[in-house]
C-alpha cells in the first residue's frame, strides 16, 4: 500500500461523516432483504446464493450431447458492447481477498 | 423422451474427459485394483468415457443393460451441469442455454467434484472460461463467475458479529480492524458488477466500458454486492489485511467516507483484533 | 453397543428444503420431524446451519449422507468421514444414515449413487464401511437399499439377503426405501412384494417414500427412474401397507428434491403417509 499516513485530524473528520452519514441511513440491512439476489430467488426460497446442493435422487432429464461447442449468439451478452475493453487493462481482476480461504476444488 | 435419447457424456471424436477418466488403461491390469471385480471396473471405465456399455452389466433377464447404463452416466452429466447452473446463474444467463450448456458440459469432463459437498463445486469455473471462451467481447464473463463465487462463498461463510456504528465513537487511526468472514473483494478490469446487475436485475442500465471494483457483504444471511467508489478498493484491501483505520482511511483518499459508511452499514468489519502503538 | 437416547419417532417425516422453513416452523402438523442431507451442512455459517439449529430445537433431525461411498472399493475419506463426525457431533441427530453405494472413485465424487455387485468381496468391503462409520461417529447408523437400473451378471446373493447379513455382522440397522424396492422391481422384473417378504423388516428404522418416473429401456420395457420429483406413486403407497401391516409402524420420510413443490403439496403427501401410518393394527 502506498498511501500516505493521515493525521489523527483527517480520521476523526471521517468518523465523523460516517457517523453522520449512518445516521441518515437507520434502517437495519435486514428490511432491504426484498432486493437481495436481483429477482433470481424462487418464491419463498430466500437462498439464491446458496449453489448447488445434493441430490439422492435420479433425473428423467436427458443430456442431450450436441456436437462440438460453438459460441452461437444468444443470451444476455449479445446485449453488451464493450468495444473499448477487449483487450483488457493493466488491472487484472484478482481476488485477495476472496482467496483467503476459498478451498481448492474441482 | 425418444428410445435415443440418453446419449454418452462424450461424443464420438471428441475431446476425451480427463478428470472423469476413472482409471487409466494400465491401472486396469493392476494388483491395486483394490478387490474391483471386473464388471466394477468396466463400470468406473465406461461410465467415464462416455461410449459403449461394460460387459457384465444385465436387465432382469440377462440381457445386455443397453441404455440402462445410460441411466447412471446421464445422472452425472445432468447433475453437474444442474450444480453449474445454480451456481453461476448469471453466467449462464448472459451466455443463453445453448453456449452454457456446452460450456458447462466440457467444464464437467474435465471437472468433476474433489468432494461431495457440492456448496463448493465450480471453483474452477472463472479459469475455464478464461481459457476456453474466445477472446474479445466476453471477456468480463470469467470476473461475472468469480462475483458469483464470491457471493456463494459469503452465503456459507462463518458467522460473525461485526461492529455497529455505535462503535465508531470509540475508534481512532491505530484501531485495527478487519473483514468479516463473509466479506470479500473483487477487483476487476471489466464493468463487472454492471454486467451482473444488467444480466440478473430487469432494466438495469447498459454496462459502460470501465473498470470496477466490488464488495460482497452478508448483512444477516443475504449476500450482496456492492460497487466501490475508485478509492474505495484500497480501503477494503487494508482491512483485508487487518491495517490500522488511519492507514485504510489514508489509502482511500477522497473515496474514505463513503466506503468506511459501506463497510460499517453491510456489518462487514470485524471487531478491533489489536491496537498498535 | 450404541447409545440411542431420542431416536427417530413414527411419524411422517419430510426432506426439508429451505423454501419450507418458515411453513415448518408456523405449522408442521402432521410432519414430526425432519431429514437433511449431511453434505449441505458442511459449510462454515450462514442460513444453513442457522435454519438447521433452529430446527433441531423442535424437531427429531435425521441426518442422511449421500457422499459416504461406502459401497466403494477404496477406503473412506478420512477428510469427509471428519466432516461427518463434525456435524454429528455438534447437531446429536436422532438418526444417521447412507446408501448402499458407491459415488467416489480415484479421489473424483461421481455425483449419483451407483450400483455394486452382490458379491462375498463387496459384502464384506460393505460391512468393513458401515463398521469405520460406526465407529467414527460412535453411535448404530442405517444402511438405504438403492433403486436399480441393471443388474450384475456376477452377483451371487439378492439384495434382501446381502443388507439383511451387512446388518447381522455390523449391528447396524436399516433403511427401507418402499419407493426403491418398487422401481427395482420393476426395472429388474421381480415382484416388490416377494422382496418386502425377504426384507428383515425387524431391522428397519426408517421407511422412505418418494416419486417416480417413467422411461423404458432398450426393449421397450418399463425402467423408472428414481426422480423424486412427483407424488408417490399409487402402487408404491400399496407397498407400504404391506411393510407397515407386516413390520409395525417406522418413522415414515417423503422425499421430494427435484421440482420441489409449495408446502401444501408436500404436506399433503405427509397427511397421507399419517393415514397408512394410521392404518397399522396396533
Amino acid at each position: 500500500m502506498s498511501a500516505k499516513p493521515s493525521t489523527p485530524f483527517k480520521t476523526a473528520a471521517i468518523l465523523g461523516a460516517v457517523a453522520a452519514a449512518l445516521a441518515g441511513h437507520a434502517t437495519p440491512a435486514s428490511a432491504q432483504a426484498q432486493e437481495k439476489c436481483y429477482g433470481v430467488s424462487l418464491a419463498g426460497e430466500n437462498d439464491c446464493a446458496a449453489g448447488p446442493g445434493t441430490t439422492c435422487a435420479g433425473t428423467s432429464t436427458v443430456d442431450y450431447q450436441g456436437n462440438a461447442w460453438t459460441l452461437v449468439d444468444e443470451g444476455t451478452c449479445m446485449d453488451i458492447e464493450l468495444p473499448q475493453m477487449a483487450d483488457g487493462s493493466d488491472r487484472m481482476g484478482s481476488l485477495e481477498a476472496l482467496d483467503r480461504d476459498l478451498p481448492e476444488q474441482g | 423422451m425418444s428410445s435415443d435419447a440418453r446419449l454418452p457424456l462424450t461424443e464420438e471424436g471428441g475431446s476425451a474427459p480427463t478428470a472423469l477418466r476413472a482409471a487409466p488403461p494400465e491401472y486396469l491390469d493392476q494388483e491395486e485394483a483394490g478387490g474391483l471385480s471386473p464388471s466394477e471396473r468396466a463400470f468406473r471405465a465406461r461410465l467415464a468415457s462416455g461410449s459403449g456399455v461394460p460387459p457384465g452389466l444385465t436387465d432382469g433377464a440377462g440381457r445386455p443393460a443397453g441404455r440402462r447404463f445410460d441411466v447412471y452416466r446421464n445422472n452425472v452429466a445432468v447433475g453437474l451441469r444442474e450444480a453449474l447452473e445454480s451456481g453461476f446463474p448469471a453466467v449462464a444467463r448472459l451466455l443463453g442455454p445453448a453456449n452454457f450448456d456446452g460450456l458447462a458440459r466440457a467444464f464437467l469432463q474435465e471437472h468433476h467434484p474433489a468432494a461431495p459437498v457440492m456448496q463448493r463445486y465450480g471453483a474452477g469455473f472463472p479459469e475455464f472460461l478464461a481459457t476456453r471462451l474466445p477472446p474479445g467481447r466476453l471477456g468480463y464473463l470469467p470476473d461475472v463467475a468469480r462475483l458469483e463465487l464470491a457471493l456463494r462463498h459469503a452465503y456459507h461463510a462463518a458467522d460473525a458479529t461485526p461492529i455497529g456504528p455505535e462503535t465508531l465513537a470509540g475508534l481512532h487511526e491505530d484501531t485495527c480492524l478487519s473483514l468479516v468472514p463473509a466479506a470479500a473483494l473483487l477487483r476487476s478490469a471489466w464493468p463487472v458488477f454492471s454486467v451482473y446487475r444488467f444480466a440478473m436485475q430487469p432494466g438495469s442500465p447498459r454496462p459502460a466500458a470501465r473498470a470496477e471494483d466490488v464488495l460482497i457483504t452478508r448483512p444477516g444471511f443475504d449476500p450482496d454486492a456492492h460497487l466501490l467508489p475508485p478509492g474505495g478498493a484500497a480501503m477494503v484491501a487494508a482491512f483485508a489485511e487487518s491495517a490500522p483505520l488511519g492507514a485504510a482511511i489514508a489509502a482511500a483518499d477522497a473515496d474514505a467516507a463513503e466506503t468506511l459508511t459501506l463497510l460499517l452499514r453491510e456489518g462487514a468489519l470485524a471487531a478491533p483484533k489489536e491496537t498498535r502503538r | 453397543m450404541f447409545d440411542h437416547a431420542s431416536p427417530l419417532p413414527s411419524l411422517p417425516g419430510v426432506g426439508f428444503k429451505s423454501r419450507h422453513f418458515a411453513d415448518l416452523m408456523d405449522d408442521p402438523a402432521p410432519v414430526g420431524w425432519l431429514e437433511i442431507h449431511a453434505e449441505n451442512y458442511m459449510g462454515d455459517g450462514g442460513r444453513p446451519l442457522a435454519q438447521l439449529r433452529a430446527l433441531a430445537e423442535r424437531f427429531p433431525i435425521s441426518v442422511h449422507g449421500v457422499g459416504l461411498s461406502i459401497g466403494g472399493p477404496e477406503p473412506l475419506d478420512p477428510d469427509h468421514l471428519a466432516r461427518l463426525k463434525h456435524l454429528v457431533g455438534w447437531l446429536s441427530p436422532a438418526s444417521f444414515s447412507e446408501h448402499l453405494a458407491w459415488s467416489t472413485h480415484e479421489g473424483v465424487f461421481l455425483n449419483d449413487l451407483l450400483p455394486l455387485p452382490y458379491t462375498d468381496a463387496t459384502l464384506a468391503r460393505v460391512c468393513e464401511h458401515v463398521e469405520q462409520v460406526q465407529e467414527a461417529l460412535g453411535r448404530q447408523m442405517l444402511l438405504e437399499n438403492p433403486s436399480s437400473y441393471l443388474a450384475f451378471a456376477e452377483s451371487t446373493w439378492e439384495e434382501p439377503a446381502f443388507l439383511s447379513e451387512v446388518a447381522r455382522r455390523t449391528g447396524c440397522r436399516l433403511l427401507l426405501d418402499v419407493n426403491n424396492v418398487f422401481v427395482s422391481a420393476t426395472n429388474l422384473g421381480y415382484a416388490p412384494q416377494a422382496y418386502i417378504d425377504a426384507f428383515p423388516l425387524d431391522r428397519v428404522g426408517e421407511i422412505h417414500l418418494g416419486g417416480h418416473d417413467e422411461d423404458h429401456d432398450d426393449h421397450g420395457a418399463p425402467l423408472l427412474i428414481d426422480s423424486h420429483g412427483r407424488e408417490v406413486a399409487d402402487p408404491v403407497w400399496a407397498l407400504l401397507d404391506r411393510v407397515l401391516y407386516r413390520g409395525g409402524v417406522r418413522p415414515l420420510l417423503i422425499e421430494w428434491d427435484t421440482d420441489v413443490p409449495d408446502w401444501p403439496v408436500l404436506r399433503a403427501e405427509a397427511l397421507r403417509a399419517a393415514g397408512a401410518l394410521a392404518r397399522v393394527p396396533a
